[in-house]
């Protein structure tokens, strides 16, 4: 039993580091939502496209290679360089930057004062779109991040462990580097939004858009910075995910994994992005290991796995029958 | 000049609220149904059926089902393909237990049950709205999903986790299983389609559907004008479900014969569903129908021309057909929110006064 509770704690701080992981999907929906009210579901794509991007840029690989290919009789792939990863980090931000102009440009500007289901079912749209131009342009095989991310077992916690308990944890060193880097975010985006003029203006539109375009603050503008944001933290997100497990289609699911997140935490909240996280990581890690072990198994009669891919929804679902607005969300106030 | 009302006398109050008030469009659809059920059959074979036809009629009714929830009742769900793998379980387990009841009771039965899992997930609707009920309803989806994966009962302890649709017959024709004929599948499909579009129709116009689409508008002000909420949620819930999981149930029995439910009902389903109605027309039958054509017969199109025609690898088709599936769902929110169905309505209106423009 005592073994048991080890690797129950074990699971617990592992599904903690993995919720962190999440939290860096929902931190980008957040930062939309609040400042245009749109549902972003393209930010599990987004994240995909940057991640392609980065590792495209940095190994040199041509653009549309493929359809260019089949379109010319040619055989194209590489310029044949290799970039720093500073220099490739860089220029993805700049093509997630142009990204936002253009969405800003070509489709928000003619949603303005649309029903929020049109609104969220147009970045569906966006999503399908960008999967696909992020396949055409880099391919689809799965590529690996190259970046100097530590990645592994973390021998101290490992060690230390084993002194105290007589059994050694297992901690990726990647998880950890991901947490600290999605705290860094979080405080940063705090102060950001707390203390700039940019974030100041940020959050007034969050709250009413014809008052802050009313004292002189371009709603277009705005846009283009918060979707350039999100497009940043899509990249942090990838390039994490990436190393995770590598840069591939499935990747774009992670958008489907951060929206119970959303729920449990509020929309509106970005430390609740993080919480929200790390309890639907916990949760569903505790919960995997608790029904798929032996003594459940002779308690119930039957065992069960992979609860992975539905617990986090029925966890959400469950909590929200409860407090609709999820944790740190605003109250829902309704009126005729 | 032909598009006209005058001289077409209604006399009654029946007459003057059918669906179809002039007398081209009642003409013009009894003539599609005569073509569909007199001509088509004859001249069917089995690439149109397999590849066209039976798709667009089975998506037809997962689209009517998901469009009476989310265009008629405002309840945006991403839980189709779980409700329609409830309805192709439920055909399989009704069919392998009571190997002779009737394939019609079958589909119709299996779309009951489909019916009364889609309420019992439509309870937290009550309390959850917008977003997050649609985020709500994918707990659905996924669950169902892993259910059906997961407890051998539901595909009879079989060795590949697959079901596959034992040979029944409906007035002497087999209709499901692999000898089953391309033109018996597509007129049991057509009979379906029909009568479901036919209850869909006057159950929208009448008194459920108005307290759906008064829900749909302000659900509070609904509630203050003696619309009991509960009531029209769930039953909105119930109909939508119902008509999933005839489909669902459509799709195992007589389009696929076999399935596994991971692929066929994934989340990817429920989105291709909700394109349909979103091309096509929320809150609209005829919108149901163009959306399911549209997004059945643009694949094989594309297909056809990137592949066969220009010899294109299918890898850059499929991608480009994402490419091709976001870039029309943008531009149809853009250019018409209300979907080809919104268009349609437009260009008929426009007709009915032409040359004038008012």
């Amino acid at each position: 039993m005592y073994d048991q509770l080890l690797y129950g704690i074990e699971a617990a701080i592992n599904g903690l580091m993995t919720g962190v992981m999440y939290s860096l999907v929902a931190l980008g929906f957040v930062l939309i939502f609040k400042a245009s009210g749109i549902f972003n579901y393209a930010q599990g794509v987004m994240a995909l496209f940057a991640a392609l991007t980065l590792v495209g840029i940095q190994s040199g690989q041509v653009p549309f290679a493929h359809l260019i290919n089949a379109l010319f009789g040619t055989k194209v792939h590489h310029f044949g360089w290799t970039l720093p990863a500073v220099a490739a980090i860089l220029l993805t931000i700049g093509v997630m930057i142009l990204f936002a102009w253009l969405v800003e440009r070509y489709l928000l500007k003619h949603l303005v004062n649309q029903e929020p289901i049109i609104l969220f079912m147009a970045t569906i749209g966006l999503a399908y779109f960008m999967e696909g131009v992020g396949d055409l342009m880099w391919g689809a095989e799965i590529k690996k991040i190259d970046l100097p991310i530590p990645q592994g077992i973390n021998e101290t916690i490992d060690s230390l462990t084993y002194d105290w308990f007589g059994y050694g944890f297992y901690i990726d060193n990647l998880d950890i580097t991901a947490s600290i880097i999605a705290i860094f975010l979080v405080i940063s985006l705090t102060i950001f939004s707390q203390y700039s003029t940019t974030g100041r203006a940020l959050r007034a539109v969050a709250d009413d858009h014809q008052a802050a375009l009313s004292v002189g603050i371009s709603l277009r503008s705005i846009w283009v910075i918060v979707w350039g944001l999100a497009g940043f933290i899509a990249l942090v997100a990838g390039v994490m995910w990436g190393a995770k497990s590598g840069v591939q289609s499935s990747l774009s699911l992670i958008t489907l994994k951060a929206l119970p997140v959303l729920m449990l935490g509020g929309f509106t909240s970005i430390p609740g992005a993080i919480i929200g996280g790390m309890i639907i990581g916990m949760g569903e890690k505790v919960f995997e290991f608790v029904v798929s072990s032996s003594w459940f198994g002779d308690a119930m009669g039957f065992t069960m796995n992979a609860t992975e891919n539905w617990f986090a929804y029925v966890l959400a679902l469950i909590f929200l029958v409860f407090r609709p607005q999820g944790l740190f969300g605003e109250k829902i106030i309704e009126r005729v | 000049m032909l598009y006209r009302e005058a001289g077409d006398f209604k006399k009654s109050y029946a007459e003057d609220s059918q669906t179809f008030p002039l007398k081209l469009d009642r003409y013009g659809y009894y003539a599609i149904l005569a073509i569909a059920f007199l001509v088509v059959p004859f001249v069917i074979n089995d690439y149109w059926a397999s590849a066209v036809l039976i798709p667009f009629l089975i998506w037809s009714i997962a689209a009517l089902g998901l469009n009476i929830l989310t265009g008629y009742c405002g309840q945006l769900s991403l839980g189709t393909g779980g409700f329609m793998a409830v309805g192709a379980y439920a055909a399989y387990k009704l069919m392998t237990s009571f190997p002779d009841l009737n394939i019609m009771i079958i589909v119709l039965l299996s779309g009951a049950i489909t019916a009364g899992v889609g309420v019992l997930f439509g309870l937290p609707s009550l309390r959850i709205k917008g977003f997050y009920l649609a985020v709500a309803t994918l707990a659905a989806q996924f669950f169902l999903v892993w259910l059906f994966n997961k407890f051998e009962w539901f595909y009879n302890y079989s060795a590949s986790g697959q079901i596959s649709a034992p040979t029944r017959e409906m007035f002497g024709f087999e209709v499901t299983g692999a000898t089953a004929s391309a033109s018996s599948k597509y007129l049991f499909c057509l009979v379906l389609v029909v009568l479901m579009a036919w209850i869909a129709r006057n159950l929208t116009r009448g008194r459920i559907g108005r307290s759906w689409m008064a829900i749909r508008d302000m659900d509070i002000a609904a509630e203050i004008i003696g619309v009991n909420p509960l009531k029209a949620k769930l039953t909105a819930f119930a109909v939508s479900s119902f008509f999933v999981g005839v489909a669902g149930s459509l799709i195992f029995t007589v389009y696929l014969g076999a399935v596994d439910v991971g692929d066929t009902f994934g989340i990817q389903k429920s989105f291709l569903v909700l394109f349909m109605i979103i091309i096509g027309g929320l809150g609209s039958i005829l919108g149901s129908f163009i959306g399911a054509a549209f997004l059945v017969l643009m694949p094989v199109l594309l297909k056809n021309i990137m592949v066969g025609f220009l010899g294109w690898p299918s890898d850059i088709a499929s991608h480009l057909e994402l490419v091709i599936i976001g870039f029309l769902i943008m531009l149809t929110l853009i250019l018409e929110p209300h979907g080809v169905a919104q268009l349609w309505r437009v260009t008929k209106q426009k007709l009915r006064l032409w040359p004038f423009p008012h």
